[in-house]
């Protein structure tokens, strides 16, 4: 059995003014352990498919499930990281943490030690007590990847989390995101704009070409690249030639998208 | 060394001028503070206002002494106090409760905007005879005057504050399938403290201006009963020293409700 099978995905944006089709005719499928990227121009849909994955929303048409179980009767077994970091401004990282567990009743001192452990591991100690504003855009990134996989969810979703970072902030991140979910075993599902990051850390890229946002084409990364760490990945030769190859089609997206726009 | 010595000094400087503003500001206050309570007296006393209608100080301070000995101010003052502390108590409260009601189901919120807004418009000590007549001319019914006045002005402000939270932050707490009483709990209200915080401290004003006017009608005890009676029997002084009282005990609540708001709003 596929462990997320999302199948034949329509949505559509209904507002006083207008209707938006966001989605259309999206199909795939994950398996467990696997690491996925969503690329694509902005607008194309990624949120919305997340958002739909996550089970926040029903779609239009089609359906997602999680090991044969529809999504929307089971969150607490998906993370999702929103595309900022969505810190409680008035809880403490601590508080902040635990925010999950707390909320479908899983807290217990177990759990939290868990969660503190994880903190320390992402190269956080001694901000348990501070207060969101008074740690760095990176920081604060790191703390809200701890309390998304402080509820040890099956599948994790990560929407642009790295596109607000410095670019070096940005490469520590890859390799620490990459580490922690390989030693986790983690079925994960990324968000990006960055093709480079694409492949650095996935074993599969689904293309998406906006209006409505569909899947264009789906690339396969080379074993030996998946094998490396994101930072390896990037400086690896073969690299250059999957780069290459999907620039290409994003390009041919673009050009298809301003020949429609030229009357 | 020597740069870190010398910012030091500059730090040091601008202590000692911040000092010295707040020492001169108090300095100030407390000039007009004696200006105004010696040109009264003086005043008074050299009849350029008539003593009659505009008492002064001494007499005043008289009257409390006496008042305090028998006992008598405090009586009243307790009265007033309690019923302006429980109507600004409930009026938040209450408002608060609608809010959330309002929040919880946005279908009733649009059935009650209109009726929302045509109550907030109404002068509400207008509804005074009425709720009277409805509560009886007691202690109930003046504390729904100092709870009505507030009540509605808090719905629509907690509630506008309610429905402007970052949509975000509810989507987190759906990620972790929270319910929508858990949104309410760690998002909706934690972000509304400070609209909160900042309509009790408008509500402090007006509850003390909703119990006076239900004394004015009703009481036979009381601050506000003081005034009335004091202008039935042409004893301005006592006007005077409860209109003394009501501004000590106003601002001692409003130092209260901003000691609330150091300690609920911790992470500013
Ligand atoms: N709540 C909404 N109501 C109406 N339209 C929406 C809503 N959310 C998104 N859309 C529309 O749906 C389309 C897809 O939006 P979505 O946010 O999923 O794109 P995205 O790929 O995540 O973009 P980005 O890379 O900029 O984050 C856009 O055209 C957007 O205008
Ligand atoms: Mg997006």
């Amino acid at each position: 059995m596929t462990f997320l099978n999302v199948q034949d995905i329509h949505h559509t944006y209904f507002t006083k003014s207008n209707a938006v089709t966001a989605l259309s005719n999206i199909s795939l499928q994950v398996e467990e352990g696997e690491f996925i990227s969503f690329l694509g121009p902005s607008g194309c849909g990624k949120t919305t498919l997340l958002s739909i994955i996550a089970g926040l929303f029903q779609p239009t048409e089609g359906r997602v499930e999680l090991e044969g179980k529809q999504v929307a009767t089971l969150k607490s077994e998906i993370g999702y990281m929103l595309q900022q970091d969505y810190l409680f401004p008035w809880k403490t990282i601590e508080e902040n943490i635990l925010l999950g567990l707390k909320i479908n009743h899983h807290l217990d001192e177990e759990k939290k030690a868990y969660a503190k452990d994880l903190l320390l591991q992402m190269g956080l100690s001694d901000v348990e007590s501070l207060y969101p504003k008074q740690l760095s855009g990176g920081m604060r990134q790191r703390v809200a990847l701890v309390r998304t996989l402080a509820t040890e969810p099956k599948l994790l979703m990560l929407d642009e989390p790295f596109s607000a970072l410095d670019y070096q902030t940005k490469l520590h991140l890859e390799n620490l995101v990459s580490d922690t979910l390989k030693s986790f075993g983690k079925t994960a599902i990324l968000v990006t704009h960055d093709i480079g990051e694409a492949i650095a850390m996935s074993d599969r890229i689904y293309l998406f070409s906006p209006s409505p946002g569909k899947v264009h084409k789906v690339f396969e990364v080379p074993e030996e690249l998946r094998e490396c760490s994101p930072f390896d990945t990037r400086n690896h030769p073969l690299n250059a030639e999957i780069f290459q190859t999907i620039w290409k089609e994003m390009e041919s997206l673009g050009s298809q998208e301003s020949h429609k726009s030229t009357p | 060394m020597d740069h870190k010595s010398h910012t030091k000094a500059l730090h040091n400087a601008y202590i000692r001028s911040l000092k010295k503003e707040k020492y001169w500001v108090r300095f100030y206050q407390l000039v007009i503070f004696l200006i105004f309570f010696a040109g009264w007296e003086i005043a008074s006393k050299n009849q350029w206002i008539d003593p009659l209608i505009f008492s002064s100080p001494s007499k005043v301070w008289e009257l409390f002494l006496i008042k305090v000995q028998d006992g008598t101010l405090f009586y009243d003052l307790g009265f007033t106090l309690s019923e302006t502390i429980l109507g600004f108590i409930l009026g938040t409260l209450l408002g608060t409760i609608l809010a959330a009601i309002l929040w919880w189901s946005p279908f009733l919120s649009k059935i009650l905007d209109p009726y929302l807004v045509i109550l907030n418009s109404m002068p509400k000590v207008a509804l005074g005879p009425i709720l009277i007549v409805a509560l009886g001319p007691s202690f109930t019914s003046i504390v729904a005057m100092g709870t009505i006045i507030s009540v509605i002005i808090t719905t629509i402000v907690v509630y506008t504050s309610f429905r402007e939270v970052d949509p975000n932050y509810i989507k987190v707490l759906q990620t972790f399938g929270g319910t929508r009483f858990q949104i309410f709990k760690e998002a909706i209200l934690p972000s509304s403290f400070p609209v909160i915080i900042s309509t009790l401290k408008v509500n402090v004003g007006l509850s003390w201006v909703g119990v006076i006017v239900g004394e004015f009608l009703v009481a036979s005890k009381g601050l506000g009963y003081m005034i009335i009676y004091g202008f039935q029997v042409f004893n301005f002084t006592l006007v005077m020293l409860s209109l003394l009282v009501i501004a000590v005990l106003a601002t001692i609540m409003y130092q209260a409700v901003e000691f609330l708001e150091k300690k609920l709003i911790k992470n500013n």
